[in-house]
């Protein structure tokens, strides 16, 4: 290395002048939110082949593993048992509600604990005029918009394997992007109030994501698990939502009381998960 | 307070639970000067340092940044202030050029101005050659470097470094400490917190001794040694059985003396008229050393510890 002393200094330019602090403080306060999920949407686009993958290549690998295969085998024993529609229209908007809710749970967990802990990537933002609650927010607004564009990659696959006949089917995708807040932003509150990795969240995939996967109504409907296990479904966001999205992409006939309850529980999840959430941040980052 | 400072304290404190990290401190920062915090790990430097940052809320006291309270105008303050963390936080998974601009976006700066800027800073650390890496291809020093480079997107008149070269090599201590001179330069006032007595004397105009929460004394380098230590000092070592024993022997050699483990020091103003004394009483010392008072000392004095226990 040189010592360096022919090297400008940093207002070598005179003509490039940052604004005021006060217009930084006034912009950060208004946008500030926005601001973070730039940053979280730039690191995700480090990643947009795996991204890509995950959210066609494997849709359509499901789809095709579904429709070709196992789907055949059920409609050959009658579709009744699944509201009159084919196999593979009957899983479909859990397939899509399901994989935002596995998304959900690998953003709203590993990255906040990096955030705070690991790489501590929270912390730059912080001392910068961003307050805590916008550095949550901008993380959750960056991978609201993840959601969306993998639900409607998603969808655009189901409807090319014929998987939702109805018109309002694509309003699956913003069901999913919901269901996956309802699922995420709690795990997120967890998250920011765990200092110490010992395993949690590998426990959350397998006991949690996994079980609420298999006992939602994915792929049978809910009514015909026992009652001992039911309940699984009741408090499961992809339950919810799936019941939700077959209402949009074929039609499910259901109780207007129910689908209420589908939207209350959804939203009242993803409320509680962000009041919490923004507790924890402004609480952790304050002392 | 003084209506001239851009960062004034008055009794500042900050406790964790029963304990006192800040005990009642009171400083003033005129714009341009370049002021330490020296003490040892604990003493309650960077948690002044956050509560100046306006990322950790005081426990009584008034504390003012440019005229504002950190507690209430927080994004306000921070707006003003470039921080270099004790800890480095750079996003590794973003390549170098664009952890600057990504931070510059924090401020509201636009990318018209944030794209030269960060070639105009990356230039300043030495990293143009950088640019495209990933921060996690980047030794510690450059890694540093960039946090410094970071820290001043927004080009602030007041920038907070907490233990900026802790754990470098030396040769990456010199090449910051020579970025952080042609800053104070530029007229930008620099508060720092470290535990490298060298360092403070190499940077600060002013400094304050900080220990277990307190100030211990105030001013600059210079006049602190002046103060509260002799002009040299004489180490000796008689090996670290003997150390521990020889005081009495040496009494009335120099002014003072103090027994380390390792070693005895004699203070005196002239350090070989004292090894002279040592040699006229018999005594042999396995090694011998005569240097110039340091900070090491003023704080040895003041608080009968060494700043790196």
């Amino acid at each position: 290395m040189t010592n360096g002393t022919d090297k400008q200094l940093p207002t070598a330019d005179p003509g490039l002048r940052a604004h005021a602090p006060a217009v930084s403080a006034a912009r950060a306060r208004r946008w500030g939110s926005f601001f973070y999920a730039e940053q979280v949407l730039r690191v995700m686009r480090g990643y947009s082949w795996s991204f890509i993958m995950y959210s066609i290549a494997q849709p359509a690998a499901y789809l095709f593993a579904m429709g070709v295969g196992l789907a055949t085998l059920v409609d050959a024993n009658g579709a009744a048992a699944f509201g009159g529609v084919s196999y593979l229209q009957f899983i479909a908007p859990a397939l899509i509600v399901s994989a935002a809710v596995m998304t959900a749970s690998g953003e709203f967990s590993y990255p906040i604990m990096d955030g705070f802990k690991w790489r501590r990537v929270f912390y730059g933002p912080h001392a910068s005029p961003l307050v805590p609650q916008q550095i949550a927010a901008g993380h959750v607004i960056a991978v609201t918009l993840k959601f969306l564009v993998q639900s409607v990659a998603y969808f655009i696959i189901v409807a090319l394997f014929n998987g939702s006949p109805g018109a309002w089917g694509w309003i699956c995708a913003l069901v999913a992007t919901l269901a996956g807040l309802s699922f995420g932003l709690p795990l997120m509150a967890y998250a920011s109030s765990i200092t110490k990795d010992s395993g949690q969240f590998a426990l959350v995939q397998r006991f949690i994501v996994v079980p609420l996967f298999l006992f939602s109504g994915t792929f049978f409907p809910l009514d015909s698990l026992p009652l001992a296990v039911r309940w699984i479904g009741w408090i499961s966001p992809v339950w919810h939502g799936t019941e939700l999205g077959r209402m949009f992409t074929y039609g499910m006939e259901e109780s207007p009381v129910l689908t209420v309850v589908h939207v209350l529980y959804l939203v009242a999840a993803a409320a509680a998960g962000w009041v919490l959430t923004r507790r924890q941040f402004v609480k952790r980052m304050g002392q | 307070m003084n209506p001239d400072a851009v960062i004034s304290a008055e009794q500042l404190r900050k406790n964790y639970g029963d304990v006192a990290a800040v005990d009642g401190i009171s400083f003033e920062v005129p714009a341009g000067e370049s002021f330490g915090l020296l003490g040892p790990n604990g003493a309650g430097k960077s948690t002044t340092m956050k509560m100046i940052g306006g990322v950790s809320q005081r426990t009584s006291g008034k504390l003012s940044i440019m005229g504002l309270d950190p507690d209430v105008n927080g994004p306000e303050v921070r707006a003003h202030l470039g921080v270099v963390p004790q800890q480095d936080n750079l996003d590794e998974e973003l390549k170098v050029r664009e952890n600057l601009i990504v931070y510059g976006r924090y401020f509201g700066l636009p990318l018209s101005y944030l794209r030269p800027k960060a070639d105009e800073l990356l230039e300043f650390a030495q990293l143009t050659d950088k640019a495209k890496s990933r921060v996690d291809a980047l030794s510690g020093g450059m890694k540093r470097r960039l946090t410094i480079a970071r820290s001043l997107i927004n080009e602030p008149k007041i920038l907070l470094l907490d233990e900026p070269t802790t754990g470098l090599d030396p040769q990456a201590r010199h090449i910051l400490w020579d970025r952080l001179f042609r800053l104070k330069e530029q007229g930008v006032t620099l508060i720092l917190t470290t535990h490298y007595m060298d360092e403070a004397e190499q940077l600060c105009d002013r400094l304050i001794v900080v220990d277990k929460g307190r100030i211990m004394a105030e001013g600059s380098p210079a006049s602190l040694i002046r103060e509260h230590s002799t002009r040299e000092v004489l180490e000796l070592r008689f090996g670290s059985e003997r150390n521990a024993t020889i005081g009495a022997e040496l009494q009335g050699v120099g002014e003072r003396l103090e027994t380390l483990p390792d070693r005895v020091l004699i203070y005196a103003e002239d350090g070989e008229t004292a090894l002279e004394q040592v040699s006229a009483r018999g005594l042999h010392p396995l090694t011998s050393l005569v240097r110039r008072s340091s900070l090491e000392d003023v704080f040895l004095r003041l608080t009968g510890r060494s700043l790196v226990d």
